[in-house]
C-alpha cells in the first residue's frame, strides 16, 4: 500500500507540474466553485447560484451532477467547493445521522464549527414521499403509508441514497413495520421507468418532482410523520463568505423566493419540456428577482468538442503515467521472483475494486474533478501493462535468455537490447487492453466532476433522454475503437519485423 | 585456458554434475559426449557461467571466475547452442555486432570483422540483413558461429551446434567447423550425443554419464579398454549403426 501511495503522490506531483492550471495552488483564488447533486432540482439551484454570482470581476464555475450528499458535503468541508444546495432534513438525517439536534440553532452551530454557513430556507420543502401509480393505489385501496402493511407482495424500488440514509428505508420499515421483502436500490430517475413498466410498485419521490403529475402518481400520506422537513437551503463556506461578501449577498437574494409550485414548474421545464437548466434558472431569476443574466447554451458540436477534450485529458494523462510506471514495475516483478508475485497480487487486488468505488475512494485523497479520476484510471491501467510486461519477459524461451546471458552484456543493456524487444508484442497488447479499459472507465469520471463522455450519459439518465445518453456512449465507443486501431498501427514501429514474420 | 575444478551442480533432486574436472588448452578441441541427461550441457553452461556451481571453481587463464569478472570473461568466450539461439527481433548482422556495438567498436572495424567472418563461415553476404526466421537452419548456425567469434574469443563452447540440422547440411558444416577450429587454433569444447561427430572433431573424448566423466581418451582407447559395460555399449551402439 505504501508503494501505491507513493506512486500516486508522484503521479499527482508530476501532473501538477505538467498542468499547473488544475493544481490546487494554481487554481485562481477568486474562482467561486458551486456544486450540485446529480438530480435536476439540484442542478437548477446550482445554475441559479452561478447566475447570481458570476458577474464582472467574479468568476464562478458550476460543477454540476457531482453525485450524492456525501461527495458534495465532503468536498465543501475540504474546500473543493464553496457553495452547494442542500436540504435541512438531509443535513440532520444523513450528514449528521445519529446526532440529536433540538432546534435549527444547534444545526447552525454544528455546521459553523466545521466552517460552514447555512442560508435561510429558499422557500420550498422538498420532502421524501412514498408513491405509487394511482390506478394501483385505487385497486388495492392504498391511501396512507401504513396501508402498505397489508400488501407484503408489493415490489419496492428506492433510490440508492434512500436505501441506507438515516431517514430512509430501514427506519421507514421500522416505523411502519412494513413486511415487504422485494426491496431494491435503483437510480431515482430509472425508478419512474420501473414504475411505468410494472417491474416496481412503490418508489420514493421528491415532492417537487415534475414526474408526479406526468406519470399520474399517488403520494401516500405519511400518517406516522416519519419524514422531517426538507427545506431547501444553500450551504457555503464561511471563509468564502468572508472574502466575498457581495457574492453572498447576491446568493441570499434567493432566500424565501422559490415556492413549491415554482420548483415543480422549474423541474418540469427541464425534465418534461426539455429546456436546459441554465435557461430555466436564468428566466426564473429575471422574472422573480428582475436579475438579468446571460446564459450560454453550447451547441451539440461544442459540447462534443468539450467532452472529447475532457475525456482525452483523463485518458491520455492516466494512460501515459501508467505506461511509464507499469513497464518498470513489470521488469521489476520479472527480476525479483518473490516480490514480483506480491506486486502482481497487489495490483490484481486493485483491479477487483469496482471502478465506481475506486473513483469515489480517491475523493478524500484528491478532492473532486479530474485529479481523482486520473488517479483511479491510472491504477486501473496498471495491471494489464505490468502483467503483460512480466509475462512477455518470462515467456522468452530459455535458449534465448541463456544466449543473451552468455554474450556478457550488463543486465541493463541486455534488457533494453534483447529482452524488452522480445517482449514488445506482449507489452504493446497490454497497453492496448489498458487503453480500451481506460476509455470506457473514464466515463465514470463525470460522477466526480471530471467531465468527459460520461457527462451527457449522466445527464441523459437523469432526464430520461436516450439521445443525450448516445451523445456520450457513441463517441466513447468510437474512441475505444480508435484507440485500438491506433495501437494496431503502432505495432510495426514498436515490434520488430523479425518477430512479425512468423505470422 | 579454461579449467573447471571439482565442480558439482544439483537441480532440486537431480545431481546434474558431480565433482567434475575439465581442462581445455589453447589449440585443443575437447568433446563431451554422452546420452541425453548425462550432464554435458550443464557442464558447458557452468563453464560459461550461465549457471553457478554449488561446489568447485572455474578458472579462466588462471583467474578465478567470480561475479566481478564474469561479464568480461564471458566476452572472451564464444558460445553456440543448438538452433543457434539467435534473437529473432534482430537481423543476422545485428545479432553478430550486438556486443561489439556495446563496446563501441567503430563501424569500420565492425564491418571489416563481419566481412572476414562471413568469408570464414561461407555465409552469403546478401543474407546478412535477413532476420533469423528468413534463414535456413544451416545459415542460422553460421550466424550463431559468427556472433560467437565476433570479439575473437580465446575459448569457444558449442552445445550440440549441429543437432537440429538435416544430415547433408550437417556433414558440410562439420567439415567447415573443423577447418575453422584448426585455422583459428582456439580452445574448443564441443558437446554432442553423437559419437561419430565426437570422433570427427577431436582426438580426445570425455564420455559422461550421470553427471560424471566416466572415461577420457581417444576413441580407440575407449574401445580397447572400456572402464565398464556402458562405455562399450554406448560407443558400439552408434558405431554399428553408422557402419550399417
Amino acid at each position: 500500500m505504501l508503494l501505491i501511495r507513493r506512486l500516486l503522490l508522484g503521479l499527482v506531483i508530476a501532473a501538477n507540474f505538467c498542468f499547473p492550471q488544475w493544481s490546487m495552488g494554481g487554481e485562481s483564488q477568486n474562482e467561486i466553485k458551486i456544486g450540485s447533486k446529480k438530480f435536476t432540482e439540484s442542478v437548477i439551484l446550482g445554475e441559479m447560484a452561478y447566475h447570481l454570482i458570476n458577474k464582472k470581476g467574479v468568476t464562478a464555475v458550476h460543477k454540476a451532477e457531482l453525485g450524492g450528499t456525501q461527495i458534495l458535503f465532503k468536498s465543501l468541508v475540504q474546500g473543493e467547493l464553496d457553495i452547494y444546495p442542500e436540504y435541512t432534513g438531509t443535513i440532520v438525517q444523513e450528514i449528521f445521522s445519529g446526532e440529536l439536534f433540538r432546534n435549527e440553532e444547534e444545526v447552525r452551530d454544528k455546521l459553523e464549527s466545521m466552517g460552514i454557513l447555512m442560508s435561510k430556507p429558499i422557500g420550498f420543502n422538498n420532502s421524501y414521499i412514498i408513491g405509487m401509480k394511482k390506478e394501483a393505489a385505487k385497486k388495492f385501496g392504498i391511501d396512507k403509508i401504513s396501508d402498505l402493511k397489508n400488501y407484503p407482495e408489493l415490489k419496492f424500488g428506492f433510490s440508492n441514497e434512500f436505501m441506507d440514509r438515516g431517514d430512509g428505508w430501514p427506519s421507514l420499515q421500522r416505523k411502519y413495520n412494513l413486511p415487504q421483502r422485494d426491496v431494491r436500490g435503483i437510480d431515482h430517475d430509472i425508478g419512474y421507468r420501473g414504475l411505468e413498466n410494472g417491474s416496481i410498485d412503490v418508489i420514493d419521490l421528491y415532492s417537487t418532482d415534475a414526474e408526479i403529475d406526468y406519470y399520474d402518481l399517488k403520494s401516500l400520506i405519511d400518517d406516522l410523520n416519519h419524514f422531517p422537513e426538507y427545506q431547501a437551503v444553500f450551504l457555503y463556506r464561511s471563509d468564502f463568505a468572508m472574502r466575498n461578501p457581495e457574492s453572498v449577498k447576491s446568493l441570499l437574494r434567493l432566500e424565501g423566493m422559490i415556492s413549491e409550485s415554482d420548483m415543480v414548474k422549474l423541474n418540469a421545464d427541464v425534465k418534461l419540456a426539455g429546456k436546459s437548466e441554465g435557461e430555466v434558472a436564468s428566466k426564473f431569476l429575471e422574472r422573480k428577482l428582475n436579475v438579468k443574466t446571460e446564459f450560454y447554451q453550447m451547441t451539440i458540436f461544442e459540447k462534443l468538442i468539450r467532452n472529447t477534450y475532457d475525456h482525452l485529458f483523463l485518458v491520455v494523462i492516466s494512460l501515459s503515467a501508467a505506461i511509464i510506471i507499469a513497464i518498470p514495475l513489470g521488469i521489476f516483478a520479472y527480476k525479483t521472483a518473490k516480490f514480483g508475485q506480491l506486486l502482481l497480487g497487489t495490483i490484481g487486488v486493485i483491479q477487483t475494486i469496482p471502478s465506481l468505488a475506486l473513483i469515489v475512494f480517491m475523493i478524500p485523497l484528491l478532492g473532486i474533478g479530474a485529479k481523482p479520476a486520473i488517479a483511479a484510471l491510472f491504477l486501473y491501467s496498471l495491471l494489464p501493462i505490468v502483467r503483460n510486461t512480466y509475462s512477455g519477459l518470462k515467456d522468452i524461451p530459455l535458449q534465448l535468455s541463456e544466449s543473451a546471458e552468455a554474450l556478457g552484456l550488463p543486465s541493463r543493456v541486455k534488457m533494453i537490447k534483447i529482452e524488452l524487444p522480445l517482449a514488445s508484442r506482449s507489452i504493446l497488447s497490454g497497453i492496448k487492453t489498458a487503453a480500451v479499459i481506460n476509455v470506457g472507465t473514464a466515463t465514470l469520471g463525470a460522477i466526480i466532476g471530471a467531465g468527459g463522455y460520461g457527462q451527457p450519459i449522466l445527464t441523459g439518465i437523469r432526464l430520461d433522454d436516450t439521445g443525450l445518453i448516445l451523445q456520450g456512449a457513441i463517441p466513447a465507443a468510437l474512441l475505444a475503437f480508435g484507440v485500438q486501431w491506433l495501437f494496431e498501427m503502432l505495432e510495426p514501429i514498436f515490434v520488430s519485423k523479425g518477430l512479425r514474420l512468423g505470422e | 585456458m579454461l579449467r573447471l575444478k571439482n565442480v558439482s551442480k544439483k537441480f532440486e533432486n537431480l545431481q546434474a554434475v558431480s565433482s567434475v574436472d575439465l581442462t581445455v588448452s589453447e589449440r585443443e578441441t575437447k568433446v563431451l559426449v554422452g546420452p541425453s541427461g548425462c550432464g554435458k550441457s550443464t557442464l558447458i553452461r557452468l563453464a560459461i557461467g550461465i549457471i553457478e556451481p554449488d561446489e568447485g571453481e572455474i578458472y579462466f587463464k588462471g583467474e578465478l571466475v567470480a561475479h566481478e569478472n564474469l561479464l568480461e570473461i564471458r566476452r572472451k568466450i564464444g558460445y553456440v547452442i543448438q538452433e543457434g539461439g539467435l534473437f529473432p527481433h534482430l537481423t543476422a548482422v545485428q545479432n553478430i555486432k550486438l556486443v561489439a556495438e556495446y563496446l563501441e567498436w567503430s563501424s569500420n572495424k565492425i564491418t571489416a570483422r563481419i566481412k572476414e567472418l562471413a568469408e570464414l563461415t561461407h555465409f552469403p553476404k546478401d543474407a546478412l540483413e535477413r532476420f533469423p526466421l528468413q534463414l535456413s537452419g544451416g545459415q542460422r548456425q553460421r550466424v550463431s558461429l559468427m556472433r560467437a567469434l565476433m570479439l575473437d574469443p580465446e575459448v569457444l563452447l558449442l552445445d550440440e551446434p549441429l543437432g537440429a540440422l538435416d544430415p547433408m547440411i550437417k556433414a558440410d558444416l562439420q567439415e567447415e567447423l573443423r577447418t575453422i577450429f584448426r585455422t583459428l587454433g582456439k580452445a574448443v569444447v564441443l558437446v554432442t550425443h553423437d559419437i561419430n561427430e565426437a570422433e570427427f572433431f577431436a582426438d580426445e573424448l570425455l564420455l559422461m554419464k550421470d553427471g560424471k566423466i566416466l572415461q577420457q581418451g581417444s576413441i580407440r582407447e575407449l574401445l580397447k579398454n572400456p572402464v565398464d559395460d556402458f562405455v562399450e555399449k554406448f560407443i558400439n551402439a552408434q558405431r554399428v549403426r553408422a557402419s550399417n
